[in-house]
């Protein structure tokens, strides 16, 4: 009766996941689980290598945080499961390609690009976005040609999540420190000449709102060069914070202003290097001389009002300060970039979507057999364990529809034609298997150095390396 | 966490009615998109209620014959509303302590979206079982390692 139902042996579920990030492996995980349904995954990226953010997000001195793509490694060794790395929505398949291909279309492909500040002189020299500096220490291939002046001896990160504190710890550490990582050759290189002393951490809200969780704010304070310096004036909680967490008691946020006070409160050592912690300032202005380039920021001090829903948001006052300082980073949030063929919400920077399925911009109603997940379906926010209940979600929608036969039908279901179809498209695609080749390599370069990888960095390198290593 | 990550999955369909329309017409809408809320708007589009299952439960025990009175005789008027990047535990607390479960959300005057209390507490559970998940594999890794 319900042979036009895929999901036997005879006949799998045909589902394409693009973006192979720690979305696309929590859903691949959780489509290949079910139980009496036969899946058959395949997964794309346009970068050669899997795992997304978790290799050129995830800071290269927090390892423990990688060691979560062990269990990514575990769902790619289903047979059912194929990787396409260097393959690219939009310039070698299109969504009818895969329209003709899958029965289900998953995207999960994160965000690109990052929020602006929307202040005159942002796009001086020597003012960047945190997310382009971060893909370049990382070793991101499409990032590996972008060049920061750490010549200037003061930096301003603009933000407190946990992406600024990444890069103002970065900035902070010293060479022996980021020789145990696997930081990129040239960022490693030009970390260890950086001449940069003094590093500004900019949060516009007060230390109780601050988004950086207590870990990352703990491990600031063991910095082997550089001190963490924090005014206590601007830690000290207003009486509008004061009685927010009497309200609503918040250990983490209790134990947060308690670390900061505890820094304002300590002694500076004389570390080469001090982190200045900053709090209830905006950004007005990027300041720069007649070259260009970066020589200030101007910035306005806030003080804290509360919404009606009782948020605690800042509110400028009349008093403005310089800092000069002679590089900016500026991290105030990831945006979604919109695929081509795909419906976008400009409003939230994310794919149209209903818990996960995507709607038709015109009739607001599911396109049938695609769906979304992590950063492009909720926008930028969680940690990497919040995309698996966040793919859970999605999931669920696929498999309802796939029961009312809600799905695509396409003309050639079978995974050679798909196979051929990449292939044809771009010849030099890159499989799971040139991936664990790629990554024994990598490690074998590291365990020379002391170090958990050496990453190769250019897309030339990483085909080079695999030919000869297939040689 | 903001509200705009809550948002951001809901699609861009906000049920609205107006206030002189009957509440017949209104318990229509709630069960036909299985929601607890309908926000009243004026002509101009302009937020000037929100009715909730609860408003119709208590009119209903009042009077029985309610049915073809307007929304406005029982909505509420005084609609306390959110922005985009309020934070989701603040709102979370103050729905709870003020007793109300549906938040109308505006942006800059536009209405933009209805988060309700259900909203919030699945936002946080997710929350929370990722950062779990997060910190078991960070141990677990350290113990293989």
């Amino acid at each position: 009766m319900s042979v036009d139902r895929p999901g036997t042996a005879a006949h799998p579920l045909r589902v394409v996941i693009v973006g192979a990030g720690p979305t696309g492996f929590y859903a691949a995980d959780q489509l290949l689980r079910q139980e009496g349904l036969i899946v058959e995954i395949d997964m794309f990226d346009r970068v050669p290598t899997p795992f997304g953010l978790v290799r050129y997000g995830v800071a290269p001195d927090h390892q423990k945080i990688k060691a979560v793509t062990v269990a990514f490694d575990k769902i790619a060794s289903h047979p059912r499961f194929r990787f396409y790395g260097s393959v690219e929505l939009g310039k070698h398949l299109s969504v009818d390609d895969l329209r003709a291909h899958y029965h289900q279309i998953f995207y999960a492909t994160g965000a690109q690009s990052d929020r602006r500040m929307g202040i005159p002189g942002e796009d001086l020299k020597g003012s960047h976005p945190a997310t382009e500096f971060v893909a370049w220490y990382n070793g991101h291939p499409d990032y590996q040609d972008l060049q920061f002046d750490l010549s200037a001896e003061r930096v301003a990160v603009v933000g407190v999540g946990n992406v600024a504190i990444d890069v103002a710890r970065i900035l902070s550490r010293t060479p022996e420190e980021l020789a145990k990582t696997d930081i990129s050759d040239q960022a490693f290189e030009a970390l260890r000449r950086s001449a940069v002393k003094e590093v500004y951490l900019l949060g516009r809200r007060g230390p109780a709102q601050a988004a950086f969780t207590n870990p990352e704010l703990k491990e600031l304070g063991e910095l082997a060069g550089a001190d963490v310096v924090v005014d206590p004036r601007e830690v000290e909680l207003d009486p509008l914070s004061r009685a927010a967490l009497a309200k609503a008691p918040d250990r983490a946020t209790s134990k947060k202003t308690e670390m900061l006070q505890a820094y304002a409160n300590g002694v500076v050592s004389g570390k080469p290097r001090t982190l200045v912690i900053r709090f209830l300032v905006s950004p007005l202005e990027v300041i720069g001389n007649a070259a260009g380039e970066v020589t200030a920021m101007k910035l306005v001090r806030n003080e804290l009002y509360q919404t009606p829903t009782g948020t605690l948001q800042p509110r400028a006052t009349e008093q403005v300060e310089t800092l000069p300082v002679g590089l900016v980073f500026r991290s105030v949030g990831y945006r979604g970039v919109p695929l081509p063929g795909v419906p976008f919400n400009d409003k939230w920077a994310v794919i149209l979507n209903e818990k996960g399925r995507v709607l038709d911009p015109v009739s607001k109603q599911p396109a049938v057999g695609e769906y979304t997940g992590g950063w492009i379906k909720r926008g930028p926010s969680g940690v990497i364990g919040t995309n698996k209940p966040d793919a859970a979600e999605t999931v669920t929608c696929m498999l309802e529809d796939l029961a009312q036969h809600a799905i695509l039908h396409p003309p050639a279901p079978g995974a050679a034609a798909a196979d051929a179809l990449v292939r044809s498209r771009q010849p030099q695609c890159l499989s799971y298997d040139d991936w664990r080749q790629l990554d024994r390599q990598e490690i074998e370069r590291g365990r020379a150095q002391g170090r958990p990888r050496v990453k190769f960095t250019r897309l030339d390198e990483i085909l080079g390396a695999l030919r000869a290593g297939n040689r | 966490m903001t509200i705009a990550t809550i948002l951001a999955r809901k699609g861009v369909k906000v049920v609205t009615i107006r206030p002189e329309q009957t509440l017949r017409e209104a318990l229509a809408l709630l069960a036909q998109h299985s929601i607890g809320a309908v926000l009243v708007c004026d002509a101009a589009g302009a937020l000037v209620g929100i009715l909730s299952e609860r408003d119709i439960v208590r009119e209903a025990v009042r009077n029985e014959l309610f049915f073809e009175r307007p929304v406005s005789t029982i909505m509420t008027k005084d609609v306390i509303t959110g922005q985009p990047n309020d934070d989701l535990n603040a709102a979370a607390v103050t729905m709870t302590n003020k007793r109300f479960r549906h938040l109308p959300v505006l942006d800059a005057g536009k209405i933009v979206g209805v988060i309700s209390l259900g909203d919030i507490a699945k936002a946080q559970r997710d929350e929370y079982l990722g950062e779990i998940d997060t910190l078991q594999t960070q141990l677990l890794g350290e113990r293989a390692s």
